[in-house]
C-alpha cells in the first residue's frame, strides 16, 4: 500500500530564516506518527505544509498521493485537521457547529455520533463560548472528525488538558486507530508520544535527529541500566546485554552471601533520549 | 453538496449568527433607522430636506451593512482562526464567501427598504420614482462596498483595532458624502474629496431612483463601478486566511 504521507527533503524558508532544513519521513496507512520537538523546531511548519496551508521552498511532499500545495478539494475531503489554536463562532452550539461543518464533506460521519465519540454529548446544546478549554479542544477534534477522514493531523491536541481529559483524548485517538485512521501527531508531551505513537521523529532546528518506535529510539537507547544499592549507595552499570551482566552480578552476590538490594533493570525513557538528543544538537 | 448548495447553507448559518449577536445586529441595522428618525425630528426636516435625508440614510445603511460589517467580521474571523479552520475543510472558498456576502446583501436591501418605507409612512415622502433603478443602485452599492470592506479588512492589524479602523473611514465618509445634508453645501476641498469617493455617488444614484429630478445617474454608476473594480482587485489580491 502506498504511504499516507511521503516527505522527501522538505525545506521551508521565511526570508533568511530556514525553518525546515531537509526533513524526510513516511507515514504508513493506519499508523500513528509522532513529531516531537521543542518550540520553534519546525514541527508546525512541517505539518502546515502537509495540511496545505503553506507552500514549501524545496523538496517533495505527497499526502494521500496528492500534492497538498495544489489545494485539491478531493484531498481536503479525506483529511481532518486539528490546528494548534483556532477560535470559533462563540454563539453557536456544539451540535449546530458539528452539523454545519459536516455539510462540506461528501460522506460525513453522523454529527451526533461524532459528538459522542469525543465525549461532548452533555454539552451538545451548549454554546461554544460556554465550553471549558478542554471541551473546546474536543470540539476541535469533533470538527476534524465529522468528515470521516482517512488521515488526521493533530497539532498538540491535548495542550492545556488536565490529566483526566488527556486520558480521555488518548482513548479517542486509540479508537480512531482501531477504525484504521492514519494520524500525524505533534506534541511536546513525551509521555503522549510514547503512549500513542507507533513511530516518532524528534525534530530539532528544522531537522529530524532521530526516528523510530518510541521504545527503540536514539543511539544510547539499546543500553540497559542495571543498578543496585551497595552500602546505601546506588551503583549503576550500562550494558547491551543485561542477561550476561545480571547473571554475573547475582552469581557474585550469592557467592558472597549477599543480596542485591534495590536491584533495577531499566531502559532510558523517551524523555532521557529526547533530552540527550536535543542537547547534542545544541552542542553541535 | 454542490458549491451552490453549500453557499446556501453558509448563508443560512450567517443569518443565524447575525441574529444571535443582538448588539451587532442593532448597530448594523437599527442605528441608521434611529439616525433617520432623530435627524428628521430634531431638525423638523421639511419635504426638501427629507428628500436629501432618505437617500442619504439609505446609502449610509448600505455602507454600514456591507463595508463596515464585513471589514469588521472578516478581521475577527481571521484573527480568531475561523477562516483558517474553514481553509482546512473542503468548503469551496467561493461558496463560503458567497454565503457571507449574501447575508450582508440581505441586510443592505432590508435596510434600504425600511428607510424608504419609513420615509413614506412616517414622513410622507413619495414611494420611489424608479424602483428598478433603486434595486440596481442598491445592488451596485452592495458589491462595491462589500469588496471594499473585504479589501479594507486586509489593512486592519487585529480584532481589537477593527472598530477604530472601520469608524475612521465610516464617520468622516458619511459626514462629507451628503447623508444628512447636501454635499453641495460643503467647502470646495471637502466636496472634492466626497466627489472622489463612492458613497456620494451611490447616494446620488439612490436619490435619482427614490426622488427623481434629472440628476446624472450615469456618472454616479460609473464612479461606483470604478471603485467596485478597484475593491474586487484589492480584496482578492491581498486576501489572507490567517
Amino acid at each position: 500500500m502506498a504511504p499516507a504521507i511521503e516527505v522527501a527533503d522538505l525545506h521551508k524558508s521565511y526570508g533568511s530564516l530556514e525553518a525546515v532544513r531537509g526533513v524526510s519521513f513516511e507515514v504508513q496507512p493506519g499508523e500513528i506518527f509522532g513529531l516531537l520537538g521543542p518550540n520553534g523546531a519546525g514541527k508546525t511548519t512541517t505539518v502546515e505544509i502537509l495540511e496545505g496551508y503553506r507552500e514549501r521552498s524545496g523538496g517533495d511532499v505527497r499526502v494521500l498521493g496528492k500534492d497538498p500545495q495544489v489545494r485539491d478539494r478531493r484531498l481536503q475531503e479525506r483529511i481532518g485537521i486539528v490546528l494548534q489554536s483556532s477560535g470559533f463562532y462563540p454563539r453557536v452550539t456544539v451540535r449546530e457547529a458539528v452539523s454545519h461543518f459536516s455539510k462540506a464533506y461528501p460522506a460525513p460521519r453522523d454529527p451526533e455520533e461524532t459528538i459522542a465519540l469525543v465525549g461532548l454529548e452533555e454539552k451538545a446544546d451548549a454554546r461554544t463560548k460556554d465550553l471549558s478549554g478542554g471541551q473546546r479542544r474536543r470540539l476541535d477534534l469533533a470538527l476534524a472528525l465529522v468528515g470521516d477522514p482517512d488521515l488526521i493531523f493533530l497539532d498538540e491536541p491535548t495542550t492545556g488538558f488536565d490529566p483526566a481529559a488527556r486520558r480521555t483524548a488518548w482513548g479517542v485517538v486509540r479508537r480512531l486507530k482501531e477504525l484504521g485512521k492514519t494520524m500525524l501527531l505533534t506534541t511536546h508531551y513525551l509521555d503522549e508520544a510514547q503512549e500513542l505513537a507507533d513511530r516518532v521523529a524528534i525534530v530539532k532546528d528544522g531537522r529530524i535527529v532521530a526516528e523510530g518506535p518510541p521504545d527503540s529510539l536514539g543511539p544510547g537507547s539499546s543500553r540497559y541500566r542495571v543498578s543496585y544499592l551497595s552500602d546505601g549507595r546506588r551503583v549503576e552499570h550500562q550494558t547491551d546485554d543485561p542477561t550476561e551482566l545480571l547473571h554475573r552480578l547475582t552469581r557474585d552476590a550469592l557467592a558472597r552471601g549477599e543480596r542485591l538490594e534495590g536491584l533495577e533493570v531499566t531502559r532510558p525513557t523517551l524523555e532521557e533520549v529526547y533530552l540527550e538528543l536535543t542537547r547534542e544538537a545544541d552542542a553541535a | 453538496m454542490s458549491p451552490i448548495a453549500l453557499a446556501w447553507q453558509q448563508f443560512r448559518f450567517e443569518r443565524k449568527l447575525f441574529w444571535r449577536n443582538p448588539s451587532a445586529a442593532f448597530f448594523n441595522f437599527l442605528l441608521p433607522l434611529l439616525l433617520l428618525v432623530l435627524t428628521a425630528s430634531a431638525f423638523s426636516a421639511d419635504h426638501e430636506e427629507l428628500e436629501i435625508l432618505i437617500p442619504g440614510i439609505a446609502g449610509m445603511g448600505v455602507l454600514a451593512t456591507t463595508f463596515t460589517s464585513l471589514a469588521f467580521n472578516i478581521t475577527v474571523l481571521r484573527d480568531d482562526g475561523v477562516l483558517k479552520r474553514w481553509r482546512g475543510t473542503p468548503m469551496p472558498a467561493g461558496s463560503y464567501m458567497a454565503g457571507l456576502l449574501a447575508s450582508a446583501a440581505l441586510n443592505a436591501f432590508a435596510q434600504v427598504l425600511l428607510v424608504v418605507a419609513i420615509g413614506n409612512v412616517a414622513y410622507g415622502v413619495d414611494w420611489p420614482q424608479e424602483p428598478l433603478l433603486l434595486v440596481l443602485f442598491t445592488a451596485l452599492g452592495v458589491v462595491c462596498f462589500a469588496a471594499l470592506g473585504i479589501a479594507f479588512s486586509h489593512a486592519i492589524p487585529n480584532e481589537d483595532a477593527a472598530p477604530a479602523y472601520t469608524n475612521a473611514v465610516f464617520l468622516p465618509t458619511i459626514f462629507i458624502s451628503g447623508v444628512f445634508y447636501s454635499s453641495d453645501d460643503l467647502p470646495e476641498a471637502l466636496k472634492a474629496i466626497a466627489e472622489a469617493l463612492p458613497l456620494k455617488h451611490l447616494i446620488d444614484g439612490l436619490s435619482e431612483a427614490i426622488v427623481g429630478g434629472g440628476g446624472d445617474a450615469g456618472t454616479a454608476a460609473l464612479v461606483v463601478a470604478a471603485w467596485t473594480v478597484a475593491g474586487l482587485v484589492l480584496a482578492v489580491r491581498y486576501f489572507r486566511w490567517e
